[in-house]
């Protein structure tokens, strides 16, 4: 009697079982049959960083009531979109839209992944470097949100907040300080190299990694060699272990940070997610644009972030309407600041915000800035400009090094 | 309990249930005897197994991946005759790890191989036809001075059109009627044309709503006048529309891409791009078969080869060194720990076992921390504060890559042998004691030879896994110190799979995955050798 009992209960629960599991796949089903005969508007599916999420859902909320779309979020690593946007779009499981950086945009163009878009009228109202960021052959390619670039950062306590004019003047205000051992701080991702970083120091020679044509779009001339790049890399070695020693190869992210945060040197030059780590340990800061080297002006890289359209969007009239008229706004640029505070890319925005100092003076470095290029050889190029910049750091002759490394960089690109 | 019954279960003739005299027995899969535990506890199994298996088939045919459904239906349909045929009773106990070995390893390396003979990388993700869409967008040029154009979408029957406001002239036209003066219309205070005489303006509502008329709707060009050299209406977002022209023209029958404007022709090249004759090329390609192309440059291409081969070199001194030093230094803390007069040997074995659980990711991060030359502690600690550039010159970063690795895998040796050592058989050596054999003939003719036996295979796998170990080197010196005026991104300390990350631009860049592919074979090709050379070798330790 209990044997059979026992077999029932388990018939029972297999054939539950069963009913559960096959239960699932009917409602996809039946979604699917019913989705075009509702006419429903559309998903636009949105690939985002953890950031920038929220400020995007609240964006959406107000079209998604005037369109009656579905707007789905999906939030990623940044580091990820590219590869992933990139890897997806082909096989059509990409999104419509997605967040990401203008140096991408070259490998985006070259792969056919992304839409054209257009701003209108409104364009008048962006900063006009994160337009030329996004533009590629002379077609806009994203709608930019916000700009972010390294300055000077400098402890008031130690230095006070005048703003230094040239690197000599920085040195010559640190030693009188007293920090002539260490009177600033080169971050060079540890022995590996960081031209990113240095980047204003060598424009301030007058050697720009890529030749500008007169619309500010990038060519694929490297503009590093010659007389002004051999300056700059005589500038480098002179002040590395073989010469001043103000620039070693030693510092990391994080030994660079707390180098300036311990009050052991009191200027770097670093970017504004860099500023909590400083105010947090309790340091006062003055962010200034960079001071020149060379005589030029100090160009850092501007890079900036902006929403991609796919090429492959079957959406792309709902996706260019939520971009150009939900996006594209005052609120929503405001949102997005709020949400991770860069410097917004509307003019409008970005003045509202710079009563704060510290996003001053990194405005104010932007400004100072040129786009970092959007072309795909840019790839080829940190490699070996990052491991020349630490042979110069560590004492190897200035003019084969540059030489060679821009020869290296020329055959790369081909 | 009648006595009935029990006659009935032991009829007369049956002999009684003793299974010694039943030889042999026959397979419980064959003596099925009705609905027992086994075939229900299976049944419900094999239920949640059919129900997973028809819903990723069901998922599989929404997405239209219609390798991946024919895979699932054949090893769905395979699974269920297995599990219910009643001849198939191997299969029962190997099927399971065969789908693990088709779906892990045959597939990865299948798609590897396949990847390997393409162009797949940077401008060439896609299809043909996606190179041909983003040509044809990246040509189309909004008109410098065009105006933005307020717009609504008008319809007559089946006819498309677009009604603009020109300056208060209401004007609309079609894909085939250029735009036209319509009287009469009326606009809203934003200029929007709301009502146009012989159209039917379709309401915004209605256009969001339907998924197919935004498709037309972006896809739709109205000429400005009869001359194709004014440019088109485009609107993107279905309100306002401005003019634009394109130049390139897609003829899919001769499958060419013209250029109206200079006349130039491209055609498809074999390498997945549209050139012309002259050699100019569009910026967007496809994926092509390129055949032996990839290994073809990995062997012949003179920029990589001096440089690979240095760097093969290292891989395999790396490799070696790592497994000679640690199995060593493993086994001669194993022989110490292992006497039995040490005290406390428990605890000081557990100890050493520590590093071997950290992540190895971790561990190498740490390192390099120590390691540097400036802030560093080894220097700090050890070397009197001086500035030694353990992670920025070419020989110390080796050195410095082949402590850290042996600081993390000897424990690992230390383990396997202390086991292989208490494992030895006591009388042999009990004998060879007797025979007069001193502590290091013991250990050179005795412990060591039979410990190989166990461990040698050990070895040619901690040999294999160190050949490809991507792990310490990306982490601990990024392949660095860069070799000096090579024109190629590697560096002192690039074993064969980082200088592989670096090379095909998968790290960043223009990513080259069909180069990657290619090499990737080729290492597993070499290891594949190797061990199997080494395999054999060892078969001769164990006719001891």
């Amino acid at each position: 009697m209990r044997r059979h009992f026992a077999a029932g209960v388990a018939a029972v629960a297999t054939v539950a079982l069963l009913a559960a599991c096959s239960g699932d796949p009917a409602p996809t089903t039946t979604a699917e049959g019913d989705a075009p005969a509702a006419g429903s508007a559309g998903e636009l599916v949105i690939w985002s960083d953890a950031e920038r999420a929220e400020a995007i859902k609240n964006a959406a909320a107000d079209f998604e009531t005037d369109t009656g779309a579905t707007v789905t979020v999906v939030q990623k690593n940044f580091e990820d979109l590219r590869a992933d946007f990139l890897a997806q779009v082909p096989t059509g499981e990409g999104p419509d839209i997605t967040v990401g950086a203008n140096d991408w945009l070259g490998e985006f163009v070259e792969s056919g992944v992304v839409d054209t878009i257009s701003l209108g009228s409104r364009a008048a109202d962006f900063e006009q470097v994160t337009l030329d960021a996004f533009t590629y052959d002379g077609q806009l390619y994203a709608l930019p949100y916000a700009q972010e670039t390294v300055a000077l950062i400098q402890n008031t306590a130690l230095v006070g907040d005048t703003a230094p004019q040239t690197f000599d003047e920085m040195i010559q205000m640190a030693t009188d300080a007293g920090f002539g051992d260490r009177p600033f701080i080169l971050y060079t991702n540890g022995a590996e190299g960081d031209m990113y970083t240095s980047y204003a120091f060598q424009t301030s020679f007058g050697a720009p990694v890529f030749v500008q044509d007169e619309d500010g779009s990038y060519t694929s001339e490297v503009g590093m060699g010659g007389e002004q790049g051999l300056a700059y890399a005589r500038w480098i070695q002179a002040n590395g272990s073989a010469g001043t020693g103000y620039f070693t190869d030693t510092v990391d992210y994080d030994i660079g940070n707390e180098l300036f945060a311990s009050g052991q040197s009191p200027f770097i030059v670093q970017g504004p997610w860099t500023i909590p780590t400083f105010q947090d340990a309790g340091v006062e800061v003055a962010v200034n644009p960079i001071p020149s080297a060379g005589g030029e002006t100090a160009a850092p890289f501007v890079g900036v972030q902006g929403f991609y359209l796919s090429a492959q969007s079957d959406n792309a009239l709902l996706a260019n309407e939520f971009l150009a008229n939900y996006v594209a706004t005052d609120e929503a640029q405001q949102a997005l600041y709020e949400a991770d505070p860069r410097i917004p890319a509307l003019t409008a925005v970005a003045e509202d915000v710079s009563d704060d100092p510290v996003i001053a003076g990194f405005l104010a470095a932007a400004q100072n800035g040129v786009p970092m290029p959007n072309i795909p050889e840019m790839g080829a190029v940190w490699d070996f400009w990052n491991a020349a910049q630490i042979a110069l750091i560590t004492g190897q002759d200035p003019d084969s090094t540059w030489t060679s490394m821009v020869a290296s960089v020329e055959q790369a690109i081909g | 309990m009648s006595v009935g019954t029990r006659t009935a279960e032991h009829p007369p003739g049956t002999p009684p249930d003793r299974p010694d005299e039943r030889a042999p027995r026959e397979s419980h899969a064959r003596d099925w005897r009705g609905l027992g535990w086994g075939f229900l506890v299976k049944l419900a199994l094999m239920a949640v197994v059919n129900a997973g298996g028809v819903l990723a088939i069901l998922s599989a045919y929404q997405v239209g991946a219609w390798v991946v459904l024919g895979a699932l239906v054949v090893l769905l349909a395979a699974a269920d005759w297995i599990y219910f045929a009643r001849r198939t009773l191997p299969l029962k106990y190997m099927f399971p790890g065969l789908v693990f070995l088709v779906v892990f390893q045959m597939f990865t390396l299948g798609y590897t191989g396949y990847v390997a003979f393409t162009n797949y990388g940077t401008g060439h993700l896609g299809s043909m036809q996606q190179a041909v869409d983003a040509a044809l967008i990246q040509d189309e040029r909004q008109v410098e001075d065009s105006p933005e154009y307020p717009l609504a979408v008008v319809r007559d029957g089946d006819a498309l059109g677009f009604a603009v406001n020109d300056d208060g002239t209401v004007r609309v036209g079609t894909a085939e009627e250029p735009l036209e003066t319509v009287g009469g219309a009326q606009v809203d205070d934003r200029g929007t044309p709301v009502a146009v005489p012989g159209w039917e303006v379709v309401p915004r509502a209605q256009l969001f709503s339907d998924a197919d008329l935004q498709a037309e709707v972006v896809a739709l060009r109205v000429p400005v006048s009869g001359d194709a050299e004014d440019g088109s209406l485009r609107t993107r977002e279905g309100s306002t529309a401005s003019v634009y022209t394109s130049r390139l023209e897609w003829d899919p029958a001769a499958q060419t891409i013209t250029n109206t404007e200079t006349g130039a022709v491209y055609s498809p090249s074999d390498r997945g791009q549209f050139v012309t004759e002259d050699g100019e090329r569009l910026a967007a390609g496809w994926y092509v078969n390129v055949g032996f192309d990839n290994f073809v440059r990995a062997f012949t291409d003179a920029t990589y080869a001096g440089p690979l081969l240095k760097v093969a070199a290292w891989t395999f001194a790396f490799a070696i060194l790592t497994v000679l030093t640690s199995f060593g230094l493993g086994l001669l803390f194993a022989l110490i720990y292992n006497d039995p007069r040490i005290r406390g040997r428990k605890i000081l074995r557990t100890l050493f076992i520590l590093p071997y659980a950290f992540p190895a990711f971790m561990s190498a991060l740490l390192w390099r921390g120590m390691l540097n030359a400036e802030f560093g502690v080894i220097n700090d600690w050890f070397f009197l504060g001086a500035n030694i550039g353990w992670l920025s010159d070419p020989w110390l970063a080796k050195i410095a890559i082949l402590w850290v690795n042996l600081w993390l895998s000897y424990p690992y040796w230390f383990l396997v042998t202390t086991g292989a050592l208490q494992a030895l058989p006591g009388d042999v050596m009990e004998a060879a004691r007797v025979d007069g054999a001193g502590r290091w003939r013991q250990f050179r003719s005795i412990t060591l030879p039979m410990l190989m036996v166990s461990t040698a295979p050990l070895a040619i796998a901690s040999f294999a896994f160190n050949f490809n170990n991507f792990t310490i080197i990306y982490m601990l010196t990024g392949g660095g110190p860069a070799f000096s005026g090579s024109s190629t991104p590697m560096g002192s300390t690039d074993i064969l799979i980082s200088a592989i990350y670096q090379i095909s631009g998968v790290s960043g860049g223009r990513a080259d995955y069909g180069l990657a592919s290619a090499l990737s074979i080729v290492v597993f090709v070499v290891i594949g050798v190797i061990s199997a050379l080494a395999f054999r070798q060892t078969r001769k330790l164990e006719e001891i």
